[in-house]
């Protein structure tokens, strides 16, 4: 038995039981909000979201060995800057873990392209990836990061590694570090009164003449709507 | 009263009822919801609060967050589909239903939209026309709010109007393109508070998130706006978990009200009641009267006419997208505004000069949204389009600072459009019950028979042409291929637009309709429709104005016959 399996069997025997055991009931279905292990998305969940979340939060898919390897690649997609964190710090490898569990579909191509970096390390270099130097690593990556001049019989890896790509660069722009990084400035209450002045001018933009009345006021956003029989505002 | 389904139709149904002192049931297969209540709440959440960030799973397949729970393929409950044929069916099981999925895009029905078969000789004209609705769209449109701007356009007609909202930049750049196609724009009409329209909800603070549930109530939907209220104020008991299987029925043929599923103990009750009101989803409903067979209706209640389930239809769909190269390295700004667009084209064009008959709205997408699951995909394809300062374009794919830089570059330069069409209905595209399967209630599933027509087909490639044109105009790059006819232009699956209606339409005629011009049975004088099943023809616009408008019309018609005693 290897050690996910080890894992696997503890966490049945543990916390994934007693949520198992709950759904046994049909009349204990009732939504449980009490405290889980961390992690699950918070909000209107349903019981059988609340157990899911937390059954894929106690699996783990990676082997070390993988793991270890998956911080080397997604730290090399997304390095850290001088103004900004690194991948790992963003925490993408947990989100990546998390899925291959979530989307399984991701398993196969991933868990495949990582023992291919191993066999392709060992039969040019003698040695398996992690052990390659800094520069052999990204000897190999180069082979495969670049889709439009990779060679075709590499199609494969090349694929891999688009998708390692894109979880690697979507988690990191998801995180804080990310939107720091990009300058995401919403997800907070505000008001709306148009594209900033200094920015329409430099796009060569005005706002329609015919529809200056009529645009929401912000400073009127608090009374309450009245209108005349003809549909025009009146309070 | 027992009202069957708490969405759109059920909620106005609800509220109208109720109000003039009736005593109602609503009936709702899924479970209460509130957004207000901070453990429901997904509002204003950060990506990273959800271990997938937001990607969309079985149970909310448009995202994480989004406070929708069913979709397409939901556990227990299958349905099922003709060789040869498709057909998706969307469904919520919550408190609301399907108005907490929209995009409150709120527009009203014009006075061609219930006559088309006098224009163009397809498909049939409703039994009512704009004129007996347009009362009952102005008291939507006051109860709710929504903002807007009388055009004057014939066949979109103006009402009562909160104020609409400055186009952000990448919107600007849609109306500079498609003044050049010249193809109109003008100010969207959704139902999201600008301004309030009473002191019982609060007023939009513009987080671009209607789809997760407003905590304020400054969007419609229908558990926060009608069915709540209505509640507090009036004799509504709400049954949640209430999967309806069957209206009961009298010797006589008459209603007495509705069995249904407990979800949470699997029994089977029954509520008994003077009028039963379906709202279910123009599927749903069609599925409970084709289940409601009895011997005073061996076909179903309703469907002594073999109507029910017929003309089911959608709207059509096809999108398209660029990025803007002027976009690139743009300004930091916040940029959320409503949960949807602040500008749309209404159709433009006159069907005699063309060859299909019926016309589509453009709606448009892009911008600064806050990044999610997808966020920094398709660099291998995508990174080609930006050019360094010497005008050198960066190479697809790669890794590191180059990568992570150009990714920030090209953020909220995408411009997005999607068309959004009439369709024209079929008899032979419709759902019927599927004696072989039983979903885990054990009710027998719908199965579906849907098959676009060239008619369909033939918008799809003019939404193409145009969406290629303005993003042309506009400066954009296009990402992708054009789809051509192996994909039918991009034409959406049926369903996929989930706009679906007209499996129990109204007309004059009982043989060839299921309801009277009230949404009444023709064959059963206590049972009314509320949802999008009475629908004669989907217009191009969302349909759920219009099921408002119609329910509150039908609400008002019960309460006078009750009070003549006719029913």
């Amino acid at each position: 038995m290897n050690r996910r399996e080890n894992l696997k069997l503890l966490f049945t025997g543990s916390l994934a039981t007693g949520l198992l055991l709950t759904q046994c009931n049909p009349a204990d279905k009732a939504e449980d909000y009490s405290p889980r292990i961390s992690g699950g998305t918070p909000g209107g969940r349903t019981a059988e979201e609340i157990q899911r979340d937390q059954q894929l939060l106690s699996e783990t898919f990676f082997t070390e060995e993988e793991r270890k390897k998956l911080d080397v690649l997604v730290d090399i997609i997304m390095p850290a800057g001088d103004d900004s964190g690194s991948a790992t710090e963003a925490g993408v490898p947990d989100f990546i873990e998390f899925m291959m569990k979530d989307q399984p579909s991701f398993q196969t191509p991933i868990r495949g392209g990582l023992m291919w970096l191993d066999n392709y390390s060992q039969d040019t270099y003698g040695k398996k990836f992690l052990a390659l130097s800094e520069k052999e690593r990204i000897e190999v990556i180069d082979l495969i990061a670049w889709p439009d001049k990779a060679p075709k019989e590499l199609g494969g890896a090349v694929r891999f590694f688009n998708t390692l790509r894109n979880l690697t660069c979507t988690g990191y722009f998801t995180s804080e570090i990310g939107f720091k990084y990009i300058g995401y400035k919403g997800n907070t209450p505000n008001v709306w009164d148009g594209v900033p002045d200094e920015v329409m001018k430099k796009h060569g933009f005005e706002y329609p003449a015919e529809y200056m009345g009529l645009y929401l006021k912000p400073e009127e956003r608090g009374i309450v709507a009245v209108w005349d029989d003809e549909g025009n505002l009146i309070g | 009263m027992i009202i069957v389904g708490s969405g759109a139709g059920g909620g106005m149904a609800s509220k109208i009822l109720s109000e003039a002192g009736l005593a109602v049931a609503v009936l709702e297969a899924g479970r209460d919801f509130d957004p207000a209540k901070e453990e429901d709440r997904t509002q204003l959440r950060p990506p990273w609060e959800s271990p997938r960030r937001g990607a969309g799973t079985r149970i909310r397949p448009f995202g994480d967050f989004d406070q929708a729970i069913g979709g397409w393929d939901i556990e227990g409950e299958p349905y099922t589909r003709g060789e040869g044929t498709s057909f998706d069916w969307f469904r919520s099981r919550m408190v609301g239903g399907r108005t907490n999925h929209w995009g409150r895009i709120s527009l009203r029905f014009g006075p061609n939209d219930f006559k088309r078969k006098s224009i163009d000789g397809m498909g049939d004209d409703w039994p009512i026309g704009y004129d007996d609705l347009k009362p009952y769209y102005d008291k939507v449109d006051k109860l709710i709010g929504v903002f807007g701007s009388k055009e004057g356009i014939y066949n979109e007609p103006d009402g009562f109007f909160l104020p609409p909202l400055k186009p952000r930049l990448h919107e600007l750049y849609a109306m500079k393109g498609a003044k050049k196609a010249k193809v109109p724009m003008i100010p969207s009409r959704l139902s999201m508070l600008t301004r309030p329209v009473n002191n019982e909800r609060g007023v939009c603070f513009f987080c671009n998130q209607c789809n997760r549930a407003c905590q304020a109530y400054a969007d419609f939907s229908s558990g926060t706006v009608l069915i709540k209220p209505a509640m507090a104020k009036g004799k509504v008991d709400l049954y949640t978990h209430a999967m309806v299987r069957a209206v009961t029925t009298d010797d006589s043929g008459n209603a007495t009200g509705v069995s249904y599923i407990n979800t949470m103990d699997m029994k089977e009750y029954r509520l008994r009641s003077r009028v039963v009101v379906l709202g279910a989803s123009a599927c749903e409903s069609a599925r409970i009267m084709m289940n409601s067979k009895s011997k005073s209706h061996p076909n179903g209640v309703g469907n002594s006419s073999g109507m029910v389930g017929r003309y089911l239809h959608d709207s059509t769909g096809a999108d398209r997208m660029g990025i803007l190269p002027d976009l690139v390295d743009r300004e930091r700004y916040n940029e959320d505004g409503v949960g949807g667009m602040h500008v749309y084209t209404p159709w433009w064009l006159d069907n005699k000069k063309l060859d299909f008959a019926r016309g589509y709205h453009i709606e448009y997408w892009g911008g600064m949204a806050m990044p999610s699951y997808g966020t920094g995909f398709a660099m291998d394809t995508m990174r080609k389009y930006l050019k360094d300062e010497f005008g050198n374009p960066s190479p697809n794919g790669g890794y590191g600072e180059g990568l992570k830089k150009d990714i920030k570059r090209l953020y909220g330069t995408t411009l997005g459009m999607s068309g959004r069409g009439e369709s024209i209905p079929q008899y032979s595209n419709y759902c019927e019950i599927d004696n072989n399967v039983v979903d885990k209630y054990g009710i027998p599933v719908l199965k579906f028979h849907y098959k676009w027509t060239d008619q369909e087909i033939k918008q799809a490639k003019h939404m193409q042409d145009t969406f290629e044109e303005i993003l042309t105009e506009a400066g954009a790059i296009l990402l992708g291929n054009k789809p051509g006819p192996e994909t039918m232009y991009g034409l959406a699956a049926p369903g996929r637009i989930i706009h679906e209606v007209g499996t129990t339409r109204m007309g004059n005629n009982p043989n060839t309709s299921v309801l009277n011009s009230n949404c009444q049975a023709h064959d059963c004088k206590n049972l009314f429709v509320v949802d999008a099943g009475p629908f004669v023809s989907q217009a191009d616009k969302n349909p759920t104005w219009t099921i408002m408008a119609l329910a509150w019309r039908t609400s008002d018609y019960i309460v006078s016959e009750l009070k003549k005693k006719n029913i």
